[in-house]
């Protein structure tokens, strides 16, 4: 028979091993949640969202900013933007933070309103939670998890 | 429609994270190959080549696992591999370690020597590393799997059928109906049927959910179905009562009934099903506990396992007093005596590595099956079609109510139902049928973590921007 000294050393050794490989474990889920979220951009300055409020022109694209869409701009028709991670929406996000149906831009009387559609993480217009239809004026941003998407005219 | 203008983001390769799995896996197997050291030369005071072939054979397994996923799945989660390698892993050893507590009891006793069962799963291992192999070859997109929904649910149904209408003397083990034993071998088919009918459920729901979710009443604060969308549920309520009638096995009966209620309710997003699932579930267990003794039984010994130590209870007692013993450390791989819970390498397995690990090995065991269950929600959550969310959503869900029933049993939170621990217990059809479930979620995983691929954008001539057009005139 072994010692009992290294029969003690085998006890906690395994344990304290099999718990490292928890501990590793979790450190790559850690990695694997922090990885794939692309750096927050702060929103634009309020005096240009502001200076763009007062034009009455039509809003006509829709633009990108930040998250791993950043770049995509969609020409404004009059139809209904569907923003998700559902194949079937507008524009697919491929954010984790996102839902499959998550928001939605209409347009009603030439201005647009987004709707969020009762996501899990929410829909942001500028600082503000999106609760029912809000306007949505030139430039201003709408965040979606890590996506930051603008209406231009 | 609006076309999409530019999508010029060439995003960089994202990480596939095969070769963390690797380490991982790596490490995986070190953790198994000490463990048997430990066994060996705490019980017989010597390491044999033994070690070295079981550990060689072992790692050969994880290694296959691992090219073939890396050229079948190569954005599969990383974690998924290495948890199931480590359990698998901790199953053989403790199996090993029954073998020879046995062996030595059967010395002591004068008994012919009982035959190593370790040797034989780890075959077991082999052909389920040939069927995950297999799934991950012939399933190259998950999706595919929907189109024989109906298909997989005659073939599940089957095969949960089979040894209800076999004669006993082919299907009866230990008074339950659930085996088909063909020369020498067990099958349980229940445990195949178990993931073909998880896929059948995925597409059902996923073709029926807006039924199943829009169209109902509502009653005190809640929405309720009508009464002709309640039909598969108590089609699933009846099967699973079906099993439990003619096959006596109360785990499998619980585990369908349970997985259909949470598919529906993941599918529907309606907490008016849950509680119907809840009544219903009482409602069956009010009838079986009246109509069967062997239910009664389960049930009067949990209750009072040591008012019946010396019979039914004897078990559960032997079990409770193995975790007992364990304490928080456990009595070291080799130091206990595991082998005096009956059935210790099958139902009871839990009690065995509670009694050598303590409670700090039971939950990290715990611990491992958790991080295969968030790996297979986190790929329901991030996989962007239906089916596939549903079907990974049931897949690691099955594993959680499966491990939650059978440890439930083995420590007295709930009455015993034979189930086996996915991945551990001793015994073929278990550990096969469960790598293919691992197959479905590496596959799923892969689709979820696959970047999307980037349409070439669609220009439409109306609706392009005049400044865009006059660029490309002036270059």
């Amino acid at each position: 028979m072994t010692a009992e000294i290294v029969v003690q050393i085998f006890r906690f050794g395994f344990l304290a091993l099999l718990w490292l490989f928890i501990l590793v474990a979790f450190r790559v889920v850690r990695a694997d949640l922090l990885g794939g979220r692309a750096k927050r951009v702060s929103a634009p300055a309020r005096s240009a969202v502001a200076s763009g409020r007062k034009a009455g022109r039509p809003l006509k694209l829709l633009r990108v900013t930040a998250g791993p869409l950043a770049g995509t701009r969609i020409t404004l028709g009059g139809q209904t933007i569907l923003i998700g991670r559902a194949d079937d929406s507008t524009l697919v996000l491929t954010d984790d933070f996102a839902s499959s149906r998550h928001a939605r831009l209409t347009q009603r009387e030439g201005r647009w309103y987004v709707e969020d559609l009762g996501s899990t993480n929410g829909t942001y217009l500028d600082q503000q939670r999106v609760q029912g239809p809000l306007a949505v004026a030139p430039g201003q941003p709408i965040r979606i998890g890590a996506t930051v998407i603008e209406l231009h005219q | 429609m609006s076309a999409v203008m530019a999508a010029p983001q060439v995003a960089a390769a994202p990480p596939t994270r095969r070769n963390t799995e690797l380490a991982m896996l790596a490490f995986a197997c070190l953790l198994t190959v000490g463990a048997q050291s430990i066994v060996d030369l705490t019980v017989t005071g010597s390491l044999t080549v033994e070690v070295a072939t079981f550990g060689a054979s072992f790692t050969a397994i994880w290694a296959v696992a691992h090219l073939v996923v890396r050229k079948l799945a190569p954005y599969a989660d990383p974690l998924l591999l290495p948890a199931v390698a480590l359990l698998s892993g901790l199953g053989l050893v403790i199996i090993h370690r029954l073998d020879l507590a046995e062996q030595m009891d059967a010395a002591l006793d004068g008994d012919p020597m009982p035959g190593a069962q370790a040797p034989t799963q780890l075959v077991w291992a082999l052909v389920g590393l040939v069927l995950f192999v297999a799934v991950l070859a012939v399933i190259r997109d998950h999706r595919t799997l929907a189109r024989y929904a109906y298909t997989l649910m005659f073939v599940g149904l089957v095969l949960l059928a089979i040894p209800a209408v076999l004669p006993a003397s082919l299907s009866e083990v230990n008074g339950a109906k659930l085996w088909i034993l063909v020369g020498g071998f067990s099958i349980q088919p229940g445990e195949f049927a178990k993931v073909a009918l998880i896929c059948f459920f995925a597409a059902y729901l996923v073709d029926k959910r807006d039924v199943l979710s829009l169209a109902s009443r509502r009653f005190l604060g809640l929405d309720f179905p009508r009464g002709r969308d309640l039909g598969p549920v108590i089609l699933a309520w009846a099967v699973s009562l079906m099993v439990l009638i003619f096959e006596r096995d109360l785990g499998s009966s619980l585990l369908i009934f349970g997985i259909f209620m949470v598919m529906l309710y993941v599918a529907t997003e309606r907490f008016s099903w849950v509680l119907i699932g809840l009544l219903m579930f009482m409602g069956g267990a009010y009838l079986a506990y009246q109509a069967f003794g062997h239910v009664r039984t389960r049930v009067d010994v949990w209750l009072d396992p040591f008012a019946y130590r010396d019979d039914a209870g004897f078990q559960i007692v032997q079990s409770l007093f193995g975790l007992g013993t364990g304490g928080l450390f456990g009595t070291g791989l080799g130091g206990g005596r595991p082998a005096t819970v009956p059935f210790a390498k099958t139902d009871f397995i839990a009690a065995a590595i509670g009694e050598e690990l303590g409670l700090f090995g039971l939950v990290a065991l715990i611990v491992l099956f958790l991080l295969i269950v968030e790996r297979g929600l986190r790929t329901a959550l991030v996989v962007r079609d239906s089916f596939g969310k549903l079907l990974a959503a049931g897949l690691a869900f099955t594993l959680a109510w499966q491990v939650f029933v059978v440890l439930g049993g083995v420590t007295k939170l709930i009455p015993l139902t034979g189930l086996t621990t996915p991945f551990v217990s001793y015994g073929g059809s278990s550990l096969v049928a469960n790598f293919a479930l691992v197959a479905l979620l590496v596959r799923i995983s892969d689709a979820a973590r696959r970047p999307a691929v980037v349409m070439a954008p669609k220009t439409d001539l109306f609706d392009a921007p005049t400044q865009i057009v006059k660029r490309t005139q002036d270059e």
